[in-house]
C-alpha cells in the first residue's frame, strides 16, 4: 500500500512499455519480505492461531525460505489463498512462492506453467466414515452420499475411483472444512474424502473420534509440496534446496539441538557442506554460507517440523508412514549436498 | 347548611361509570387489535404459535448460554447435555470477529478512534441543522482515517493533502488570479506540454495496439476479426495521434480569455508532476526529519467486522462521485458518452458482484502493469466502487429524471452553461430527492461486502468460516458466531435505515 | 441540458468553433472520448497480453470441450463426469435458472402475503410481519443462507434416523414423503402408455376452466346472473383426469422413495442445497418485496377503499379486486429489480454447494483447468444474458399492465 500504490495509480499515465525482468530473488531481498502463499486454515498445515500468527507444517517451509534469503524466519506475509486464486495469485506475481499443500500434477507442471520445487508430504486421498455404518471398504459404498471439499484434485479422483468400480454415489461438493465436518456430523452425508491427512486432523476433533473410522483404501496419489513460477530457475532451486536442506539436516542428524555445535565444524563433509563451513554452496544459490543453518534454525530439521506441527504427539496425529525418511522405509528422500 | 332538609339535592357531578369490561383498556384493546374478525382472531393464533415455538426454542438456548469456557469441548461439559449456547467463543475471539486476526491488539484503539470519528465526520454530511462548518473535518477525516487505520508516518497524508489544497491554489490563481496576458503565457506552455505529451502517450498507445493485434494472430475466424480490429484502431490513433495533440494543445491555448480548461489543466498537470517528483522525496525527507510514525499496518492486516465497515465507507464514499458522472453521462445528448455510461451501468448492474470480485481476485493482476504492485483490498475496493457507482448512478437519475423540465429551461433562459446549471441548479435538487435511494444502495453494499469472504478476505464472515469454524478448539460452533455477525449487522443497517425513513419524511415537503 | 443554441452566421466555421461553437463541441467532445477509451483498451489490452506471455500462458476457450472429470449431484440433464466442460457449464446454468424461477415465485407470495399482512388490523400480525421484514432487511444474503443451511442440517433427520426398528424419524403422508438433511424425497410419477391421454384430458379440463370462467362472467355482465365459479373450477380441475386415470386403469403411476442401502431410493428429491439456497433467497427478497408491496397498497388512495367499501364489496374483495389490480402497477418496477437480485443473489450458491453456473462453470471447472480469465469473462456472460432476458421478459409484461393514457 502506500506511496507505491498512489504513484501506481497514476502511473496508469505513464503507458509502461516492456517489463521489469528483475529475478524474484531481488524482488524479495528489495522488499525485505517473502510473499507466500498458504491456505486459508487447514489445521496442522497452516492456520492462525488465536494470537493470529500463523502456524503448521506448510508454513514451516514459507518461513525455513524466509529465514535463508532474508535471515528473518517472520519476514513473511502469509497471503491466505482459495483453491481458485492460488494459482492466479502464484502466476502474477502476487506472492513469490505457494505452499498450500498442492498436489504435484501433470497439467499444474507443464500446462499451468509452475515448478514444482520437492514433496514435502506424501498424501493420498482416503474416505471416513462412521462406525455404525458397518462398511469396511470403499467398494462397498454403493449409493453412498459423500462429502467432498472441493478445490483440489479430489472431485476427479473420486470420479474416477467410483466410475472405475462401476459404483453410484452423490456428491456433495463443500467450501470450507469446517463445513464439510458440519454436514458430515450432523449425517448429511454418509462418507467424507479428502486428503488422508486432512481426515485425520478432523477427525481428531470430533466430539466422539472413535466413532468413525478413515477407511484402508486410498484412492491417489497427492504429493504435496511448495511451486514456484516456470522461468525463474534461481528461485526456484532456493526453494529447492531450502527443503531439501530440511530433509537431510534429519537424514544427517542435525537437529536445533545440535545446530549452534555442529556449525562450528565436524569431522562429517556432507555436514560441513550442508552448514556452509566447507564449500560455497550458499554462493552459489546467491545466498551467503550460513543459509542452510538459518533455515534449519527456525523449528529444527523436517523431522522436528513434522513432529511439532502433525506428529503422533499433537492433536493431528499423524504417523510418519509414507513420510518417513527412505533410511526408515519412507519416500522422504533428498538428493545429496555436494 | 342543616339537616332538615330531607330534599336530595346533588351537589356534584356523579363520576362516569367505568365502561363496561369489554370496552375498556385491554379487553378493549385487544377486541379491536386481536379479535375483531374470525379471520383475525386465527391469525393471532397462529402467530401467537409461532411467537411461543420459537420463544420455547431461543429463550433455554440463549439461557444457557455458557460464556466461560476454552473450547467448544468445555461448553459441552458444562452443558452437560442441555441445549444452550456456547457463547464462550464470542469472548475468546472477540478482538478477532471486529478486528481480524492480524491487525495488531495494540493499535486497536486507533480503528476505535477513526470509526467514532467518522460519526463525527458523518454528522454534517447527514443532518442539516449541524453546523456547517464540521464540513471542514468531514474534509479532512479521509486523511486522519488514512493515517489511523493504515498507520505509518503521518507526513504521508499531510503532503497528499497539502498538495491538493496546492493544486486547488493553483487552479484559482490561473483561472482568476492573474492578468489575461499572464494567462495567455501560461496557457501557451500548458498547452505546448499537454499537446505533447498526449501525442506521445497516444503514439505509444498506437503501437501498442499493433502488438496487442499481432500477439492476437490470425488463426481462427474470432482471432482474425480482433485482429482486424485493433489494427484499425492502431492505424486510427497512428493517423491522429499528431492533430489530437496540435488540437488538444491549441484548445488550451485559446482557453486564456474564459481561463476554464487553462486552469483545470494546469491543475492537473501540477497534481501529477508534483506527486511523481515531489510527494516521495519530501514526504520521505521529513519523516526522518520528525517520525509521527504510527506503526504501520498492511491493508491484507485488516479484517473482522471493520474491514466491511471500511469497505462499505470507502466504496460508497467514492462511489457518489462516480455515480453522479455517470448518471449525467447517461442523459447526455452525446451518443458515443451516453453509449459508454449505459454499457456500463447496465453491464455491471447485470452480473452478480461475486464475478466481479473474482475479477478483482484472479483477472485485474493481468491488466495491470507488470511491476504495478496493487494489493487485494484495493483491487475489491475499485471493483465494489464499479458496482455501487452503477446502482447509484441508476438512483440519481431518477432523481434527474423527476426534475420539471421547467428547471432545465430556467437555467438555459439564466444564460448558464452546462457546467454552472448542473452544479447550481440540477444536482442540488436532483441529489436531495435522491438521497434516500442512495441511502439504500449503501445499506445494500455494505451487506455486500461480505461477499469478500468468498475471495479468501477475513472480514467478519470469513473470520467466521476460516480461521474460527476451523480452529481446533472451536470446531462445531455455527449459531453462535453467525448470530453474532448478524446482529452486528442488524444494529448497522437498521441505524442507517431508520435514518433514510426519518430523511424521507423531512424531505417530504408536499402534502398530502 | 441544451445551452443556448442560436449562435449567428453558420457558415464562418473556424477551427476554434470546435471548441467554443456548442454545435461543434459536442463532436470535439465525443473525438476525445473515443480517443480515451482506444486509449484505456491499449493499456489494458497491453498489459494483459504482455503478463499473459511472461507467464507463458494465452487465452483459448478450448477447455470447453475437454473432459470435465468431475460429478454433479443435481442434474436437469443427462450428464456424467466423461462429458466436457462446456456441458457442465450447461448443467450449471439450468441449475442456477431452476433455483432463480422457484425463488422468484416463492419470494414473491412470501412478500405478497408479509405485505398484505403488514397493513393488517391484527397488532400482533403486523408486528410479526415487521419484526420479520426489518430482520431480513438488515442482515447480509450471504449470512441468512449460511444460517438457513446451519438449520436444515441440524433439525431435520438424518437418513439413518429412518432405519430400523427404533427409528427416531419417519415419513409423511402414508409415506411418501421424506424430509432429510440430505433433501426432501418426494414420488415420483411414472408414464406408462396411455397416459398420454390422461395428459389430454387434463389439458383439456383446464382450458374448460377457462371457458367456463368466461362464459360466467359474460352472463354477470350481459344479464346480470351471478354463477359460482370456485367449486365448479375445483370440479372441473380434478374429475375428467382422475376418471380418465381410472377408467384406463392408472397409466399414470407413481414411484415412492424407499431406505434403501445409505439413501432412499427412488422417487425425486430436491436436495438439501437446493432448498436451503431457495428458501433464504426466497425469504430474504421476500422482505424486499413485502416492502414495495406495502409501498404500493398506501399508494391506492384511501378513497379507492372507501368507494369500494360503499359499494357493499367485503375487505377481501375490496384488495383482490380494487386495491391490488392499481398497486400492481406501482410495485412491478420494484419487483423486476427484485427478481433480477434473485438471480444473481443466486451466485453465492458456492457457500452451500449446490452447483449453478458459478459452482460449475467458475467453480470446478476454473479450478481444474486454471483458464480464470476465460471463465470469469464467460461466466459474466451467462449471467449478463440470464439479466438481460429477464428484464426484457419483465418490461414487457410491465407495459402491458401500464395504465393506458389517452
Amino acid at each position: 500500500m502506500k506511496k507505491s500504490v498512489i504513484l501506481g495509480a497514476f502511473a496508469v499515465a505513464g503507458l509502461s512499455a516492456g517489463m521489469a525482468a528483475a529475478g524474484t530473488l531481488d524482488d524479495v531481498k528489495a522488499r525485505g519480505q517473502l510473499n507466500c502463499g498458504v491456505t486459508t486454515g487447514v489445521p496442522g498445515f497452516a492456520e492462525p492461531d488465536a494470537n493470529g500468527v500463523w502456524q503448521g507444517f506448510d508454513v514451516a517451509v514459507c518461513r525455513a525460505v524466509a529465514a535463508a534469503v532474508l535471515s528473518d524466519s517472520n519476514a513473511v506475509q502469509f497471503v491466505p489463498t482459495t483453491g481458485k486464486t492460488r494459482f492466479t495469485a502464484l502466476a502474477s506475481g502476487e506472492i513469490d512462492m505457494l505452499a498450500r499443500n498442492t498436489t504435484w500434477t501433470f497439467s499444474r507442471d507443464v500446462d499451468l506453467k509452475f515448478e514444482f520445487t520437492g514433496v514435502n508430504y506424501y498424501d493420498g486421498q482416503g474416505f471416513m466414515i462412521p462406525k455404525e455404518l458397518g462398511v469396511s471398504s470403499a467398494k462397498d459404498l454403493d449409493g453412498a452420499t459423500v462429502c467432498i471439499q472441493t478445490g483440489t484434485t479430489t472431485e476427479l479422483n473420486l470420479a474416477d475411483f467410483f466410475r472405475s468400480n462401476n459404483i453410484s454415489y452423490e456428491p456433495v461438493p463443500i467450501e470450507t472444512g469446517a463445513e464439510a465436518v458440519q454436514q458430515y456430523t450432523a449425517g448429511a452425508c454418509d462418507v467424507y474424502t479428502t486428503d488422508a491427512s486432512a481426515l485425520a486432523a478432523q477427525r481428531a476433533n470430533f466430539e466422539d473420534p472413535d466413532a468413525h473410522v478413515i477407511m484402508p483404501e486410498i484412492i491417489s496419489k497427492e504429493p504435496l509440496g511448495p511451486l514456484v513460477r516456470h522461468g525463474d530457475n534461481e528461485w526456484g532451486d532456493i526453494v529447492r534446496w531450502t527443503l531439501n536442506a530440511l530433509i537431510t539436516a534429519e537424514e544427517l542428524g542435525v537437529t536445533s539441538a545440535n545446530l549452534a555445535e555442529l556449525a562450528g565444524g565436524t569431522n562429517n563433509p556432507e555436514i560441513n557442506r550442508l552448514l556452509g563451513t566447507e564449500g560455497d554452496l550458499g554462493g552459489m544459490l546467491g545466498l551467503d554460507g550460513d543459509w542452510a543453518e538459518r533455515a534449519i534454525g527456525v523449528a529444527g530439521n523436517y523431522g522436528e517440523i513434522f513432529a511439532t506441527n502433525i506428529g503422533e504427539e499433537t492433536p493431528i496425529g499423524l504417523a510418519r508412514g509414507l513420510n518417513a525418511q527412505y533410511t526408515d522405509g519412507g519416500l522422504i528422500y533428498s538428493p545429496p549436498f555436494r | 347548611m342543616t339537616d332538615t332538609n330531607v330534599s336530595f339535592v346533588r351537589t356534584e357531578q356523579i363520576p362516569p361509570s367505568p365502561p363496561p369490561a369489554a370496552e375498556a383498556g385491554i379487553v378493549k384493546w385487544m377486541r379491536e387489535n386481536l379479535f375483531s374478525s374470525i379471520l383475525n382472531t386465527v391469525l393471532t393464533v397462529i402467530a401467537a404459535y409461532v411467537i411461543i415455538r420459537l420463544l420455547m426454542g431461543i429463550v433455554p438456548w440463549f439461557a444457557n448460554g455458557v460464556w466461560e469456557a476454552g473450547s467448544m469441548r468445555e461448553c459441552r461439559d458444562i452443558l452437560a447435555g442441555a441445549s444452550g449456547a456456547c457463547f464462550a467463543v464470542l469472548v475468546d475471539r472477540w478482538d478477532h470477529l471486529l478486528f481480524g486476526f492480524k491487525y495488531p491488539p495494540e493499535a486497536y484503539f486507533r480503528i476505535v478512534i477513526a470509526l467514532v470519528l467518522l460519526l463525527v465526520a458523518a454528522l454534517p454530511v447527514l443532518f442539516q441543522t449541524v453546523p456547517r462548518k464540521l464540513l471542514l473535518f468531514t474534509g479532512l477525516y479521509p486523511f486522519i482515517a488514512y493515517w489511523l487505520i493504515w498507520g505509518g508516518s503521518l507526513w504521508t497524508p499531510l503532503m497528499l493533502l497539502a498538495l491538493f489544497v496546492l493544486t486547488a491554489m493553483v487552479y484559482r490563481l490561473i483561472g482568476e488570479q492573474i492578468s489575461t496576458d499572464m494567462r495567455k503565457i501560461a496557457a501557451a506552455v500548458v498547452g505546448l506540454i499537454a499537446g505533447v505529451g498526449l501525442a506521445y502517450l497516444l503514439f505509444i498507445g498506437a503501437g501498442e495496439l499493433g502488438f496487442i493485434a499481432n500477439s492476437i494472430g490470425t488463426s481462427g475466424a474470432l482471432n482474425t476479426v480482433a485482429y482486424g480490429a485493433f489494427w484499425l484502431m492502431s492505424g486510427f490513433t497512428y493517423l491522429f495521434f499528431i492533430p489530437m495533440g496540435i488540437f488538444v494543445g491549441y484548445a488550451i491555448y485559446n482557453s486564456y480569455e474564459g481561463g476554464g480548461l487553462v486552469s483545470v489543466v494546469t491543475a492537473l498537470l501540477f497534481l501529477y508532476a508534483a506527486l511523481t517528483f515531489v510527494f516521495g522525496p519530501v514526504s520521505d525527507g521529513l519523516a526522518s526529519v520528525v517520525g509521527l510514525e504510527l506503526q504501520a499496518v498492511a491493508s491484507r492486516d485488516l479484517g473482522g467486522f471493520v474491514l466491511n465497515m471500511i469497505l462499505g465507507t470507502v466504496c460508497v464514499s467514492l462511489s457518489i462521485p462516480l455515480g453522479i458522472a455517470l448518471a449525467l453521462g447517461r442523459q447526455s445528448d452525446m451518443p458515443l458518452i451516453k453509449g459508454v455510461c449505459v454499457i456500463f451501468i447496465e453491464f455491471i448492474r447485470g452480473v452478480p458482484l461475486i464475478t466481479l470480485l473474482f475479477v478483482a481476485n484472479v483477472m485485474l493482476a493481468y491488466f495491470m502493469p507488470p511491476e504495478s504492485n496493487f494489493d487485494l483490498v484495493l483491487r475489491v475496493i475499485i471493483m465494489i466502487t464499479a458496482f455501487s457507482a452503477a446502482y447509484i448512478a441508476e438512483v440519481i437519475r431518477g432523481g434527474l429524471a423527476a426534475l420539471p423540465k421547467g428547471q432545465y429551461e430556467a437555467a438555459d433562459s439564466l444564460g448558464l452553461n452546462y457546467a454552472q446549471a448542473t452544479r447550481l441548479i440540477i444536482l442540488p435538487q436532483a441529489l436531495k430527492i435522491s438521497i434516500p435511494g442512495i441511502v439504500n444502495v449503501a445499506v445494500g453494499l455494505f451487506k455486500d461486502t461480505t461477499l469478500v469472504s468468498i475471495i479468501s478476505m477475513f472480514d467478519l464472515v470469513g473470520m467466521i468460516r476460516g480461521p474460527i469454524q476451523n480452529a481446533t478448539e472451536w470446531i462445531g460452533v455455527y449459531w453462535e458466531v453467525y448470530g453474532f455477525g448478524a446482529m452486528l449487522f442488524f444494529v448497522v443497517c437498521y441505524g442507517i435505515s431508520q435514518y433514510s425513513q426519518w430523511l424521507e419524511r423531512q424531505l417530504q415537503t408536499d402534502h398530502h | 441540458m441544451t445551452t443556448i443554441t442560436d449562435t449567428p452566421a453558420p457558415a464562418s466555421f473556424r477551427l476554434s468553433s470546435l471548441i467554443n461553437d456548442t454545435r461543434y463541441r459536442s463532436y470535439t467532445f465525443q473525438f476525445i472520448a473515443l480517443v480515451a477509451i482506444i486509449a484505456t483498451m491499449a493499456f489494458i489490452g497491453g498489459n494483459l497480453v504482455r503478463n499473459l506471455a511472461a507467464a507463458g500462458l494465452n487465452i483459448s476457450y478450448d477447455f470447453l470441450g475437454a473432459q470435465a472429470g468431475y460429478d454433479i449431484n443435481q442434474r436437469p440433464i443427462s450428464y456424467e463426469s466423461t462429458d466436457t466442460h462446456g456441458r457442465a457449464a450447461i448443467v450449471g446454468l439450468l441449475n442456477t435458472l431452476i433455483v432463480a424461477f422457484l425463488g422468484c415465485i416463492t419470494a414473491t407470495v412470501i412478500g405478497v402475503i408479509a405485505g398484505v399482512l403488514r397493513l393488517s388490523p391484527n397488532w400482533l400480525v403486523r408486528k410479526l410481519m415487521s419484526i420479520y421484514v426489518e430482520m431480513f432487511r438488515n442482515v447480509p444474503v450471504l449470512i441468512w443462507i449460511l444460517i438457513i443451511f446451519s438449520i436444515m442440517i441440524n433439525t431435520t433427520p438424518a437418513p439413518r434416523a429412518f432405519k430400523g426398528e427404533d427409528a427416531t424419524a419417519s415419513m409423511w403422508f402414508f409415506d411418501s414423503v421424506a424430509v432429510t438433511n440430505r433433501g426432501v424425497f418426494l414420488p415420483k410419477p411414472i408414464y406408462e402408455s396411455g397416459s398420454l391421454i390422461v395428459g389430454i384430458v387434463f389439458l383439456l379440463s383446464i382450458v374448460g376452466i377457462f371457458a367456463f370462467r368466461r362464459y360466467a362472467r359474460k352472463q354477470l355482465y350481459d344479464h346480470g346472473k351471478l354463477i359460482p365459479t370456485f367449486w365448479p373450477s375445483v370440479a372441473l380441475f380434478f374429475v375428467p383426469a382422475i376418471l380418465a386415470q381410472l377408467v384406463l386403469g392408472n397409466p399414470i403411476t407413481l414411484e415412492y422413495p424407499e431406505l434403501k442401502g445409505f439413501n432412499f431410493k427412488g422417487g425425486m428429491t430436491v436436495r438439501g442445497s437446493l432448498i436451503a439456497l431457495w428458501f433464504a433467497l426466497a425469504i430474504y427478497t421476500g422482505a424486499f418485496i413485502a416492502e414495495n408491496v406495502r409501498a404500493g397498497i398506501q399508494a391506492i388512495p384511501k378513497g379507492q377503499t372507501e368507494a369500494a367499501g360503499a359499494l357493499g364489496l367485503r375487505p377481501g374483495r375490496i384488495m383482490n379486486l380494487v386495491v391490488l389490480p392499481q398497486a400492481l402497477r406501482v410495485i412491478i418496477p420494484p419487483l423486476i429489480s427484485q427478481y433480477l437480485n434473485i438471480t444473481k443473489n443466486s451466485s453465492l450458491a458456492i457457500a452451500v454447494g449446490y452447483m449453478d453456473l458459478t459452482g460449475t462453470l467458475g467453480g470446478i471447472t476454473l479450478l481444474q483447468t486454471g483458464r480464470a480469465i476465460e471463465a470469469v469473462l464467460l461466466l459474466m456472460l451467462f449471467y449478463l444474458t440470464i439479466s438481460l432476458s429477464i428484464s426484457f421478459v419483465m418490461n414487457i409484461y410491465n407495459n402491458s399492465i401500464k395504465l393506458k393514457e389517452r
